[in-house]
């Protein structure tokens, strides 16, 4: 199963997307407090969504996105059906992906 | 012991291989994001470098652009953002914060009737500018609001 959330509901003339994922962030600054080692860093890195195939929206990321990372955005002339994608790639190269139709 | 040796050698030798042909596997995927992730730009210290690693010359103040955050953050390990242009032809917006360790935050790249719009939430070490740019047609314009820090986000 996916770690992504995405909500995707019209508003007026364009699609409210709004997306969650699941991700520790780690910025790579943060010690480890029994340790006291450096916690490594850890973090996605691009994040890039589609409507219907066709790409809306690539983010670059760095570090400082906050834990579980939240996206929203906008896309005009979106029709309820529509297919909403979004997918990440972290610096250690893992990715996810999900995908759901506009409401 | 010759026994011992043996299957001794012979484990080591397939372990070895495999960590060969993992690391084969995934070095892959890591030089490809390489190339797509601007690293310099990201780990650049000051706003001025950011900037020189993002390609844009310091971008012009606009009264176009609207930022969406705290005026006090309790937590700075979240802080929600959201930025919309009125700039025509918005294509990108960029977030940064001037006094984290890293300023760039995040480029967002808008395409194919993306509105210029983005909502996100960010990390923040201290009480600090937040500045959002944006590029338009090729010249870069940005607006910044103060947002007070009470306790750290990086670090910790």
């Amino acid at each position: 199963m996916s770690d992504i959330k995405i909500r995707a509901t019209m508003a007026g003339d364009s699609a409210d997307i709004k997306v969650l994922m699941n991700h520790p962030m780690e910025t790579g600054q943060r010690k480890d407090a029994k340790t006291g080692q450096l916690i490594p860093a850890h973090f996605i890195q691009s994040v890039s969504a589609t409507l219907n195939g066709k790409p809306v929206l690539t983010a670059q990321w760095g570090a400082a996105i906050s834990k579980n990372p939240f996206l929203g955005f906008k896309v005009k002339g979106a029709k309820a059906g529509d297919k909403v994608a979004v997918s990440w790639e972290d610096n250690t190269g893992a990715k996810d992906s999900a995908e759901v139709a506009v409401a | 012991m010759n026994q011992l040796r043996r299957s001794f050698l012979k484990t080591t030798g397939t372990t070895g291989a495999i960590a060969v042909a993992v690391a084969a596997g995934l070095l892959k995927p890591t030089e490809v994001l390489a190339a797509s992730w601007n690293k310099n730009a990201f780990e650049a210290k000051s706003l001025a470098d950011a900037y020189k690693g993002l390609g844009v010359a310091a971008p012009a103040d606009s009264k176009d652009i609207a930022i969406k955050a705290p005026d006090i953050a309790e937590n700075g390990a979240v802080v929600p953002v959201e930025v919309s242009s009125k700039v025509a032809g918005t294509s990108s917006i960029v977030i940064l914060v001037e006094k984290n360790a890293n300023p760039l935050i995040a480029q967002f790249d808008l395409a194919n009737g993306a509105e210029p719009f983005v909502s996100t939430r960010i990390k923040m070490g201290q009480t600090s500018m937040v500045r959002c740019m944006v590029v338009a047609g090729g010249k870069s314009f940005s607006a910044s609001k103060e947002v007070k820090v009470t306790i750290g986000g990086c670090g910790g």
